[in-house]
């Protein structure tokens, strides 16, 4: 590991987040600290390519359950490619390439015998623009169980994660009507709720607000905020003041540019506490880009 | 002009030099002359419809029932183009049978399967080369392959010069096109669509079915009509495959056993009635024409009109 | 809920594997869809075969002599093929004479003159014109082209002539042409325009300056494709040309005359077998192979052409 990136992995009695106190919104914390609870990721030496092309290098660090991990940092610095590791969704782009390990629960993710399509049913994910199919709000929801082979009452697991995605009072009555109708918060919402209803434990979610407003982009993060009692989420947002509201956990990225080729690849600068990672960064890049003075 | 400056900014002055030149003649003539162009292919479009409607109308008026379900014949006043729809209508069934299934897996397989690999570029170059072979080759194959080397399947009685010959050559004639259409429609898919269905854990052909085909759906179908509608139309590789073209026994019959007899259709009954002497066969020509202009037409305009529909939704 | 793996503290290789039925159904699906892409090769490779087994039987059989004479009479024993590569030279010729304007003016009219509405009933018009079958063009080209236009224009002219022939191939070319070209015009990006609009450029020298020169390469590609179209053309010169069983060497277009499409066709058009002396069976696959290689090269070449102006932007 390049001794720039300090990756600090958290360690016990670092405390409990005072700023969390700042968000007042009393929360219900099952995960506790985060410290404490064992890794639902632990990334190994992770740098993934896309042909030759070296767009993340050298990451190691672990992600904590039922808590929020922020990836931060500049554009082109690895953090969607990254995140699209998490639950093998690169598999669908033919160059990419990953070398070094990333272990769920223990296991290699990238085993010969894993097959991604099982890992993105336990490893859902929210994408940069609403995406909802072009369907009822019914169908959207039902797809993901349907081919999971569920066989229980489709219509209860619907309520559920409508009502887990705050959604439900205003989409019961139309249930059958076209996703494409909703507003863009909405149909993001539903692409929560989407993701839910499989009933994954992890939740990825690339930069889900950009193409919200700010009205919608609070609901998200309000909603962000009630399941991670459920659920491990881990967002990657070019919204500092996104991070510092909604993540426990934050990661800064940086780009590198690579002399003789012209591109730049991604590296973890820095990996601590949200609360740490703004009030005392362990790294000038991290403080230059925390307090604005860089990106 | 350039390097001008206006002496005075009074509004009078500036109204006169904004607004330029009167009239631009040469850009009049530039954009007439295109107009001329397109006016021109219009016309005579609109001239070929009069002239082959104008000339077959006493056909169809006076004797439609008997025209329609005829047989051929040497008198043009008796002939009819019965066994030519026949024909026609086999030549469909086996294009929707053989050429649609194929021609839309191989698009799937193509966008959504194939890796970036040399194999697939080899086959995505080789089709579209194939969409360019004039279909007189494709005679050649289906004469070589369908009713020499495959005639004891494809007709025993007849030397393989069967409706099955000429089905199977015209599907594997329009199977590139169905390909190249069934392929840019699924390519117009938007990646997102897929994304959220592998982001649920559905597998490959879990996406394809329940939201890639349905969205390319009436592209892929717009594509098919249009290559069902040239194959219904072309001529010349049923003159290689053997389409009877003078008088024909039976060969009106739809069971399923005169498709190994011999046959003809209605390009091959136009190909055949245009170069006879006989008074009375240009009115039959054209009123012949007609009715498959009628079919070829319709067929395209409801493919046509069907994708610009959805392509003003989306 | 089914018991999180973290809560229980157990997860193997093996619960991420999925059920083994589901995947199986994936990999079957994804074979059968690769067997109908291969079919593609499988009739590029029957094509070649066809064509490539009788017309080596000619090349290696036939007398050089006779393919050197005074005209194209297979059943005769004279293959001279520099008559039908000529006929089909000639109508080719008329007939990008015929659609290179019209399919070039249609196609910059819609790019860049017409407006939306005006554009949205005239493309389906040359679309539905695209789907005109050949013999019907062919009956047009021997009915209507030939005594209105060609014979007026030189009394001379016989009803059968290659002239009409040509035009008739034309027009079939033109809405080809037209679709492609504009095709061509309209992937020059708008910023391109915008900047010549920009500098105070009229609408005729920005189409003819900065749109027409960008897609160039486009147009080409068009012309070429429109050529390999023409020379491929069957029917209508097997009806309007003339020349049923064979023709002597001719340049006079409005004379009649024979194509090697055309002469494929007559070779086996009317009789139960290819009939005729000698190598005329063999001569129908030579004449193909040649025709099949001629329309390959320009296919190719104008895939290049294509693929240049998608590069550049």
């Amino acid at each position: 590991m390049p001794p720039e990136a300090r990756t600090k992995r958290p360690t016990a009695g670092s405390g409990i987040p005072a700023s969390r106190a700042n968000v007042a919104r009393p929360v219900a914390r099952r995960g506790g600290d985060p410290a404490s609870s064992s890794p639902v990721f632990r990334l190994d030496d992770l740098s993934v390519y896309y042909g030759s092309f070296k767009a993340v290098r050298n990451v190691s660090m672990s992600i904590p359950q039922q808590q929020i991990t922020a990836f931060i940092g500049p554009s082109g610095c690895g953090k969607t490619t990254l995140l699209r590791c998490l639950n093998r969704m690169n598999d669908l782009v033919d160059i990419a390439r990953v070398e070094g390990k990333v272990l769920y629960h223990g296991v290699d993710l990238y085993d010969e015998q894993v097959n991604p399509v099982e890992v993105r049913r336990r490893i859902g994910m929210v994408f940069q623009k609403p995406n909802p199919f072009p369907k009822s709000i019914y169908d959207n929801i039902t797809f993901g169980p349907k081919v999971a082979g569920v066989k229980g009452n489709l219509e209860e697991i619907v309520e559920r994660s409508l009502r887990r995605a705050a959604l439900w009072d205003e989409v019961k009555d139309r249930l059958k009507d076209s996703a494409m109708g909703l507003s863009g918060g909405q149909q993001q919402r539903l692409c929560i709720a989407r993701a839910l209803a499989v009933d994954p434990e992890v939740i990825l979610m690339d930069e889900p607000c950009s193409a919200l407003d700010p009205i919608a982009t609070g609901r998200i993060e309000d909603l962000m905020e009630e399941i991670k009692t459920d659920y491990t989420i881990v967002i990657v947002t070019h919204n500092m003041q996104q991070a510092a509201r909604v993540s426990d956990m934050c990661a800064f990225f940086t780009a590198e540019i690579n002399e003789h080729s012209d591109t730049r690849t991604g590296i973890l600068v820095e990996f601590d506490r949200t609360e740490t990672m703004f009030s005392n960064p362990q790294d000038e890049r991290t403080e230059n880009y925390v307090t604005g003075r860089f990106g | 002009m350039i390097g001008t400056t206006p002496a005075t900014y009074a509004p009078e002055a500036v109204r006169k030099r904004l607004q330029g030149k009167r009239f631009d003649a040469k850009g009049f003539a530039f954009s007439a002359c295109l107009l001329a162009a397109l006016l021109i292919t219009v016309t005579l479009l609109a001239v070929l419809l009069y002239d082959v409607i104008n000339g077959g109308w006493s056909v169809l008026t006076s004797r439609p029932i008997e025209f329609l379900t005829g047989s051929l014949s040497s008198a043009a006043a008796d002939a009819g183009i019965g066994q030519g729809l026949r024909g026609t209508f086999f030549i469909a069934v086996f294009v929707i049978l053989v050429a649609f299934p194929i021609g839309i897996g191989a698009a799937i397989y193509l966008e959504e399967y194939a890796p970036s690999t040399r194999l697939t570029r080899l086959i995505d170059v080789n089709i579209r080369n194939l969409a360019g072979v004039p279909s007189v080759v494709y005679g050649l194959l289906g004469f070589a392959i369908f009713v020499k080397a495959l005639g004891s399947f494809t007709g025993p009685d007849a030397n393989g010069r069967t409706v099955i010959s000429a089905g199977l050559t015209l599907a594997i004639l329009v199977l590139p096109i169905v390909i190249i259409t069934s392929a840019e429609a699924i390519r117009a898919v938007p990646d997102s669509l897929r994304e959220a269905g592998f982001g649920v854990g559905a597998t490959r052909w879990e996406v394809i079915r329940s939201h890639v085909l349905p969205y390319a759906g009436p592209g892929i179908l717009t594509g098919t009509v249009l290559a069902l509608a040239r194959a219904l139309g072309e001529a010349a590789p049923l003159i290689l495959v053997g389409a009877t073209t003078g008088f024909l026994s039976g060969g009106d019959s739809y069971n399923l056993a005169s498709l190994q007899g011999r046959f003809t259709a209605m390009p091959m009954v136009i190909y055949n009635w245009t170069g006879r002497p006989q008074p009375g066969f240009e009115t039959a020509t054209a009123a012949a024409i007609v009715v498959l202009l009628a079919v070829v037409l319709v067929a395209n305009a409801t493919a046509i009109l069907l994708r610009n529909r959805y392509e003003k939704r989306r | 809920m089914a018991p999180r793996p973290g809560e229980s503290g157990v997860l193997s290789v093996e619960s991420l594997k999925g059920a083994p039925g589901r995947f199986r159904k994936e990999s079957a699906i994804r074979r059968v869809f690769f067997a109908a892409a291969a079919t593609s090769i499988l009739i590029s490779a029957l094509i070649v075969l066809s064509l490539a087994g009788e017309a080596w039987t000619f090349v290696t059989q036939v007398d050089y002599s006779s393919l050197w004479t005074d005209g194209w009479f297979p059943r005769r024993g004279m293959y001279d093929v520099k008559t039908i590569f000529v006929g089909s030279i000639l109508v080719t010729i008329v007939a990008m004479f015929v659609a290179g304007p019209l399919g070039m003016g249609a196609a910059v009219y819609l790019s860049e003159y017409a407006k939306p509405r005006l554009r949205r009933t005239l493309k389906p018009i040359l679309e539905i014109l695209a789907g005109i079958p050949s013999v019907v063009l062919g009956f047009f080209a021997l009915t209507w082209i030939s005594p209105e236009i060609v014979q007026r224009l030189n009394p001379e002219s016989s009803l059968f002539n290659l002239m009409a022939a040509g035009i008739g191939v034309g027009i079939l070319t033109t809405p080809l042409v037209a679709s492609i070209a504009e095709d061509a015009m309209r992937s020059v990006p708008q910023a391109l325009r915008e900047a010549s609009y920009g500098m105070g450029a009229r609408k005729v020298t920005t189409s003819t300056k900065v749109v027409i020169p960008a897609a160039v390469s486009g147009l080409v590609a068009a012309f070429i494709i429109g050529i390999s179209r023409a020379i491929g053309e069957t029917m209508v010169v097997a009806i309007a040309a003339g020349a049923t069983g064979g023709s002597l060497f001719n340049l006079n277009v409005f004379e009649p005359g024979q194509t090697m499409t055309a002469a494929m066709a007559s070779m086996a058009a009317g009789t139960d077998a290819v009939k005729g002396a000698g190598l005329t069976f063999q001569s129908l696959f030579f004449v193909g192979l040649l025709l099949f290689l001629i329309t390959l090269l320009l296919n190719v070449s104008a895939g290049r052409f294509v693929r240049r102006v998608r590069q550049r932007y």
